[in-house]
């Protein structure tokens, strides 16, 4: 009668920590088109990284022959290894970091795990929110991370945004309007940044790709266990009253 | 085949007390029958602390503690490592739920009044394992070296140095070093894997030895031992082997049940159980806008936050932390109550004690936000009733109207 009360009950004391909600910025942030299953945009992500994104960051915790998680095969990720590189290499930048340092002001983060601390939302938005700013010595900014020290490198193929604030019953909420089209149209950018967000998503934790699959099949056998364990608890327990 | 056995059993028995302690701790150790749901945290509690021992060491041989490494090591663990990223998010995981299935464990205790006369000490060797587990928890946090492992640290040490004369040095004693540096990440990774689990191990064998000399209480608040039958077994009792046994085995799967669907669907729990900045590596000179430690010390974390500083001290927040924890130990004392079980109690307690749930709730919840004036504000208020609780205990406990306890104990 009352084990179902009870199991309720362990459930939701258990999620306590999880009930509390985590905001952080308070900035809007885009729904970034995450699917782990799609390894055509996976593989198309990868192949922007490390065409694109290796030029001056790292990702020194991941192999390039892990790529075959993703379904690519060694004749296919051979041309992405830069000079000196194996398979089992891991992502290192082009730019020497000491150089890129004096480049930029800071030191291009390492991505590895950058989807981890970030989120994936964020990620997408932020790609995305390069504005022309004359103030700024790399001559661009970001609508969510002000005075970011990373160029908007992404302005060939996006296009140049400019930032508006609009006004909203008071509040003046920012907006960006593309103002000199790039090599992509806009949808086309968001679909390429969608792809190397959900690219990203994967190399933080690689074992997403499969920790599902064994999950369900750990949580098949705790459920046979626990009849199991039920009806010898039903069983032994039937002669105390 | 069968006398083989007997006498290999023989054999061990006339140089160790194998049947003897198998009886007196298992197929003897008499257990009241009425056991409730909230009888499962104690076994779970062990259930967590092998997992956490057994994947702990796993992890020891593939962890560097080094400010350099150690960070890649634990992506090295979680990539490269066959299983790695299993045994660190078991690793993790069980922290949490350290926590989640102790924290529950205690509030029985209180529920039940089983910190009560003749379970004082059974109730003090309780209390010194949380305070070790805490201290266990909070240097294990240093490990992965990221961003809210070393400002955490940074906090926590911090605190020390606010003792009036001897605080710096106090600080200096246990980072061993003027700021959080490897030398810091070195000793807590000895203290971590090295003794603070063998004192936990240590402490908890006594947590059952006392247990086992006074008796379980159970939620009808009554000593079983007063009514037993000619044999000398409690009427109420039941042998712990093979009835709670099996019981437990039932809760263990129901308890896995919700470990594994955290651990392969959700094992940063929304960034609770694995916060999002400590993917960040540890950097000395960048200090993070909110820094936040893991949900099960923001109660805490919540109460030094709420307590205005003097002169220019934060020490008596550090003070009303301390108390915060240690005041548990007092309860036996505290309580003046004539009967143990929630039960029995009148109105007053039931009220008290739900207020109490509230204010840990809410500085939980709390502390795990940056201190605006409001939240701060609340955050006294809810500090006041967290010690209300304790310190008006003795009266009103005293001057509640309890109900007549039974002989027996009523249904299970």
């Amino acid at each position: 009668m009352n084990a179902i009360k009870k199991l309720w009950l362990l459930v939701l004391l258990m999620s306590v920590p999880a009930m509390a909600i985590a905001n952080e910025s308070g900035a809007q942030l885009d729904k970034a088109p995450v699917d782990l299953g799609n390894n055509a945009s996976l593989q198309r992500g990868a192949k922007f990284f490390t065409a694109n994104c290796l030029a001056c960051h790292a990702a020194s915790y991941m192999r390039y022959n892990r790529l075959k998680d993703i379904g690519m095969t060694d004749a296919e990720i051979k041309p992405m290894l830069p000079e000196g590189s194996k398979l089992g290499s891991t992502m290192q930048a082009a730019m020497d970091p000491n150089s890129a340092k004096l480049a930029f002001g800071v030191a291009p983060p390492d991505l590895s795990v950058i989807a981890r601390a970030r989120g994936q939302d964020w990620l997408y938005t932020y790609l995305r929110s390069f504005y022309v700013d004359s103030k700024r010595p790399s001559g661009s900014n970001n609508a969510i991370f002000p005075s970011v020290g990373m160029p908007n490198v992404l302005a060939a193929l996006q296009g140049e945004q400019e930032l508006h604030f609009e006004n909203h019953e008071g509040h003046a909420t920012k907006k960006l309007l593309l103002t000199k089209p790039g090599s992509m149209k806009p949808a086309e950018f968001d679909a390429t940044i969608g792809d190397l967000t959900n690219y990203l998503v994967y190399m933080g934790d690689p074992s997403k790709l499969v920790r599902s699959k064994i999950g369900y099949i750990v949580l098949g056998f705790l459920l046979i266990l626990f009849v199991l364990t039920y009806a010898l608890k039903k069983e032994m327990w039937k002669d105390i009253h | 085949m069968m006398s083989l056995l007997k006498k290999l059993v023989g054999w061990f028995d006339d140089r160790f007390p194998l049947m003897d302690t198998m009886k007196e701790h298992l197929t003897e150790y008499y257990a009241p029958k009425n056991f409730n749901f909230w009888y499962f945290f104690g076994s779970l509690a062990l259930l967590v602390l092998v997992i956490q021992i057994a994947s702990g060491i796993f992890l020891t041989m593939s962890y560097k503690p080094d400010a350099q490494l150690a960070f890649g090591a634990v992506e090295y663990i979680m990539r490269d490592v066959q299983g790695g990223w299993l045994l660190r998010y078991i690793h993790s995981t069980g922290a949490s739920m350290f926590f989640v299935v102790v924290y529950l464990h205690m509030f029985r205790g209180m529920m039940y009044g089983s910190y009560k006369k003749p379970r004082e000490l059974l109730w003090i060797i309780g209390m010194v394992i949380y305070l070790v587990l805490m201290a266990e928890a909070f240097m294990g946090y240093l490990l992965p070296w990221g961003q809210m492992s070393f400002w955490g640290a940074q906090v926590i040490t911090n605190l020390f140095s606010t003792v009036p004369f001897v605080g710096p040095d106090l600080a200096i004693l246990i980072r061993g070093d003027f700021v959080i540096s490897e030398a810091t990440l070195n000793r807590f990774f000895a203290l971590h894997v090295a003794a603070i689990p063998l004192i936990v191990v240590g402490i908890v064998f006594v947590h059952l030895v006392a247990l086992h000399k006074v008796g379980s209480n159970n939620p009808d608040g009554i000593e079983i031992k007063k009514h037993k039958d000619a044999n000398g077994h409690p009427l109420d009792g039941i042998p712990f082997h093979p009835y709670y046994t099996v019981k437990d085995a039932m809760g263990a799967v129901v308890f896995l049940f919700i470990f594994c669907a955290i651990i392969f669907f959700a094992p940063d729990m929304g960034g609770y159980f694995l916060e999002y900045n400590n993917f960040v590596p540890a950097n000395p000179m960048k200090t993070p806008e909110h820094i936040a430690p893991v949900w099960y010390f923001t109660p805490y974390y919540a109460i030094l936050r709420a307590v205005p500083p003097l002169f220019g001290s934060q020490f008596p927040g550090v003070v009303a932390m301390g108390v915060g924890t240690v005041i548990f130990f007092f309860l036996p004392w505290l309580d003046r109550g004539k009967v143990k079980s929630i039960r029995y109690r009148g109105p007053i307690y039931k009220i008290f004690l739900t207020l109490f749930v509230i204010s840990f709730l809410g500085l939980g919840w709390l502390g795990t936000l940056p201190a605006t004036p409001v939240y701060t504000w609340i955050a006294r208020v809810l500090s006041v009733v967290y010690f209300a609780f304790f310190l008006l205990m003795p009266w009103y406990t005293k001057i509640d109207k309890t109900k007549p306890e039974p002989s027996r104990v009523t249904s299970h």
